[in-house]
């Protein structure tokens, strides 16, 4: 952390891109998490993929609950709508917003704490109700702000900075979120970049739930020996299922990989994933296989990465629910409020 | 790529681009901080010792500095590193405590200088405080050479020469004015242990034309129209002037002309404005001052009537460049153009003369009649005779000439002991962190996003009623403070220690203009496309570390770093430190490397 406002003086060589934004556009206010959080460097990836997309930051929403994830929407993407939520609710308050206006780009922003203990029911209903949006958790394993007692996606059998062993079974947030009907559902690192930008880019061109767990070491409570959230621990275990690469239509596509060790999926809104596959017989369109899969490895001891599963034709909420498409705050006050007789011809129906 | 040496003394060196670039390497940054800490004299010693004129280089350095400071790479304009430095000289106190003392007991080598200019003196300077006699020959009145000669005293007022020169001669340095030295070979008849020849480039440039011989009355060479103004002789100049050239003297010559009676002051140059030699400050003061500057224009005739000098008539020409990039002026065929004038000043390059160096003494000369000399040891083909200012290599500048008195004075040190000349003293570096807390460091690490102050100046119509009326009026206190926090500090270096880093991301995550990457290694080249931002400005260094666990390095590209030390506050593990790089290079009488 530091006191200073990082200086606006930048090289005339710095990129731009389609709309004329620097990186810098998309940054926020400083961040005031400790020096060194894995938080950090997903907010900066949050800034690169907007950046890469060109996203217009105020056709961006991002929602957050509480702690110390869900401070970082303070520290990226300041030109856009925010909302800083109550702990474990921000699901309910994003999905009310998606239903309000579907044309906004929606980014949830949380923890282990918040989404997979006090928020974990919100975090359900979010992902088996087809939100569209991207919900990242920023996953480290302990509560950082109470000083780094075990959270609920702390492994059995690590050990907290104080040498406590940790008794509890953990919950593992990307099998979870396959079980519940996410279609799109990724596990990155906060230290590989190159593996997350690609991910979060994907996920924002995806319609429908699309769940990043991003394991975040804590330096200050939990970047020990004995922990299985510490830069070392995930490096050392970390197997990457697949490497992404986004093309979106207007890119020209240039890629030569072996017959064989390239899956091009087509989303919706004609994005393409380009995954390069590392284990050759890993299937990201098949869900009861990546459940099982990261079953496996987990009991081996892996941490598995990568683009875990894909449903390119997903349909989101609005959809399910055949709303109307046009934002509420766009339709007139005669459409929302038709009036007591639109209301007794409805009641009458129901009579 | 191959990892960075930093205890290389040129890499850090490098980085502070204002004292890399300075000819005498002057610690500027350093004297900046020292200015904001309202330590004056400090900052004021710590010029001369660099630089022996800190208030006449104040104002009218040709500052290599200023193009080269960082802040011009990210900001719109650099930080005023030359008129700071006149802050150091105004403010300060008396500083006769603070000079060192010239031994009373002497080492018995006897030194002549000759002239009196910026080169000599600092060899006097240099050479008197290691306890030679130095002895300075000079035909002027009173010490400082082309400084006195030739600015203009609106520029430069003869106090602050004085000031300065006296500095140099209360070392036991003796100073003998109004004394030609008619031969080499009769002053080497003296027993000099060594002799230093710095008489400068004592003649203007002639232009051969028609008309030239005829209209001579009203046609003067720049330079030395200059020193008669400077010491009182010529006192007016007719209504409407032209001014030949487009160098710092023609500047001066327009500028002074202006100022006592010129009405109408005309410059026309041979190039476009932007190639002209002037300074872009120096070009800047004169439009201001209501003078013209007609570019492209060659010089063909000087028209007269009788004698009387009409006007000068001009080639137009166009500049062409070839597949080298080699410019030439050709004619553009377009008719002739001819300007009105009663007086021409000429002031179209300055050339050396050594007549009164005999050529059978053993000092060779090459065609163009510059002496033969060693370009390190500035030693001449006559081991006991040195070269150094403008005599040396060409006419340059004032600070050029101090750095080759510097090297010069080490030379005739060396020579004087019988040392070789080639066993030169390196420079003192250090490396001090500057970390007091998390967010505590000891230099101000906030980066000012303010604009250059401008330096106040006396109203136009007050400068041009008196020539010897400085125009400009230096910072006050307060424009000088604001202007000290312009500095990027780019000595506080930033130092990475690979084995301490946990390559969390955090100092590329923050670093305001994303100098910082963590990537696999590979060919300079290539590895400067493949940056965050690639590093495309092939003059400033990649800083490369290797040692980190997963086998990638850091690469840093020192272009556009701010010297914020953000990446050192959040860097968990103090793999990042900023600290502070001093280089303190050697003068006469320093130690030679041992090995």
């Amino acid at each position: 952390m530091t006191y200073l406002a990082k200086p606006k003086l930048l090289s005339a060589d710095a990129p731009k891109n389609a709309l004329g934004y620097t990186r810098r556009d998309y940054e926020g206010a400083i961040s005031t998490l400790c020096a060194g959080c894995g938080h950090d460097s997903i907010s900066a990836s949050i800034v690169q993929a907007c950046f890469d997309l060109d996203i217009e930051p105020h056709k961006v929403a991002k929602l957050s609950g509480i702690g110390c994830s869900s401070k970082t929407p303070d520290y990226f993407l300041g030109n856009s709508h925010g909302f800083n939520s109550v702990h474990g609710r921000m699901p309910s308050v994003l999905t009310g917003a998606a239903l309000a206006n579907r044309n906004l780009l929606y980014l949830g922003v949380s923890g282990d704490g918040d989404s997979a203990s006090i928020g974990i029911g919100q975090f359900a209903h979010a992902m088996r109700r087809g939100v569209n949006m991207t919900y990242i958790v920023e996953n480290n394993g302990v509560y950082g702000l109470t000083k780094g007692q075990f959270s609920a996606t702390a492994d059995k059998g690590s050990k907290s900075k104080k040498g406590v062993l940790n008794s509890d079974s953990p919950i593992d947030l990307a099998a979870l979120a396959l079980q519940l009907g996410a279609t799109y559902v990724a596990r990155s690192f906060s230290g590989d970049k190159e593996q997350l930008v690609p991910l979060i880019k994907g996920a924002l061109r995806h319609n429908g739930p699309a769940l990043i767990d991003v394991l975040s070491p804590c330096v200050t409570f939990n970047n020990h020996s004995g922990s299985t959230r510490s830069y070392d621990y995930v490096r050392q275990h970390n197997e990457a299922v697949n490497r992404v690469e986004v093309i979106l239509p207007r890119d020209p596509i240039e890629t030569s990989y072996p017959p064989g060790s390239l899956r091009r999926i087509v989303q919706h809104d004609g994005s393409i994933l380009h995954l390069r596959k590392l284990d050759v017989d890993y299937d990201p369109s098949d869900r009861i296989g990546a459940i099982n899969h990261l079953q496996e490895r987990h009991a081996l001891g892996e941490i598995v990465t990568g683009l875990l599963y894909v449903d390119s034709s997903a349909q989101d909420m609005h959809s399910h629910l055949n709303t109307v498409e046009k934002p509420l705050n766009q339709l007139g006050d005669a459409y929302l409020c038709p009036g007591s007789k639109a209301l007794e011809a409805l009641n009458a129906l129901l009579r | 790529m191959k990892p960075t040496d930093i205890s290389a003394p040129d890499y850090l060196h490098k980085v502070v681009d204002c004292q890399w670039a300075c000819p005498a390497h002057t610690p500027v940054p350093e004297y900046i901080r020292q200015i904001a800490a309202g330590d004056f004299a400090a900052a004021y010693m710590l010029n001369w010792r660099s630089n022996v004129f800190p208030g006449i280089l104040g104002r009218v350095c040709d500052r290599p500095c200023e193009p080269a400071c960082r802040r011009g790479r990210v900001d719109k304009e650099p930080v005023a590193i030359c008129r700071l430095k006149r802050v150091a000289a105004d403010f300060k106190e008396d500083i006769h405590e603070l000079l060192p003392k010239a031994p009373t007991v002497k080492n018995g080598k006897r030194i002549a200088c000759v002239g009196a200019g910026p080169a000599s003196l600092t060899v006097a300077r240099d050479l008197a405080v290691q306890g030679y006699s130095v002895t300075v020959f000079d035909s002027g009145q009173s010490a400082g050479g082309m400084m006195r000669s030739q600015i203009p005293k609106f520029r430069l007022p003869d106090s602050v020469i004085d000031e300065e020169c006296g500095y140099v001669a209360g070392l036991d340095v003796e100073l003998r004015q109004n004394e030609w030295i008619g031969s080499l070979r009769e002053l080497l008849a003296g027993s000099w242990d060594a002799v230093f020849v710095g008489t400068g480039a004592p003649r203007g440039r002639d232009a051969d034309l028609p008309g030239r011989k005829e209209a001579a009355a009203n046609i003067h060479v720049g330079i030395d129209w200059l020193a008669n103004v400077a010491f009182g002789h010529v006192t007016k100049i007719a209504r409407r002037v032209i001014v030949l050239g487009g160098g710092n003297t023609a500047m001066d010559c327009c500028r002074s002309a202006r100022r006592l009676g010129g009405e109408e002051v005309h410059v026309v140059v041979r190039s476009g404005f932007d190639e002209m030699k002037a300074s872009p400050w120096e070009k800047e003061d004169a439009l201001h001052e209501g003078i013209p500057i007609h570019n492209y224009l060659v010089q063909k005739e000087f028209t007269h009537d009788n004698g009387r000098l009409t006007g000068v008539l001009f080639e137009k020409v166009q500049a062409e460049y070839d597949a080298d990039g080699r410019r030439s002026l050709v004619p553009t065929g377009e008719p002739d153009v001819h300007m009105e004038c009663d007086e021409v000043l000429l002031a179209i390059g300055q050339e050396n003369a050594f007549t009164w160096i005999e050529r059978d003494i053993g000092v060779e000369f090459d065609r163009w009649g510059m002496p033969v000399l060693d370009r390190t040891t500035l030693q001449s083909t006559l081991p006991r005779v040195f070269f150094g200012g403008d005599a040396a290599l060409g006419p340059k500048n004032i600070i050029t000439a101090v750095a080759q008195g510097h090297e010069a004075a080490i030379s005739i040190d060396l020579f004087c002991r019988n040392e070789p000349l080639t066993k030169r003293p390196g420079p003192l570096v250090n490396l001090v962190s500057q970390k007091m807390g998390i967010h505590e460091w000891s230099y101000d690490n906030h980066v000012s996003e303010e604009a250059r102050r401008k330096v106040p100046v006396k109203t136009l119509e007050e400068a041009l009623k008196d020539i010897k009326l400085e125009f400009e009026l230096g910072y006050d206190l307060k424009l000088a403070c604001g202007e000290t926090e312009r500095c990027l500090n780019c000595d506080v270096a930033t130092v990475f220690t690979p084995k301490l880093c946990i390559e969390c991301d955090a100092c590329v995550d923050i670093c305001p203009t994303e100098c910082i990457t963590f990537t696999t290694d590979g060919e300079e080249d290539e590895l400067r496309a493949r940056l965050k931002v690639p590093a495309k400005n092939l003059e400033q260094s990649l800083y490369l570390a290797e040692g980190l666990k997963t086998g990638r390095v850091m690469v840093k590209d020192e272009n556009v770093c701010l010297h914020c030390g953000m990446c050192a506050e959040r860097c968990p593990t103090g793999a990042w430190d900023m600290q502070k790089f001093t280089i303190d290079v050697a003068q006469a009488g320093a130690e030679a490397p041992r090995s």
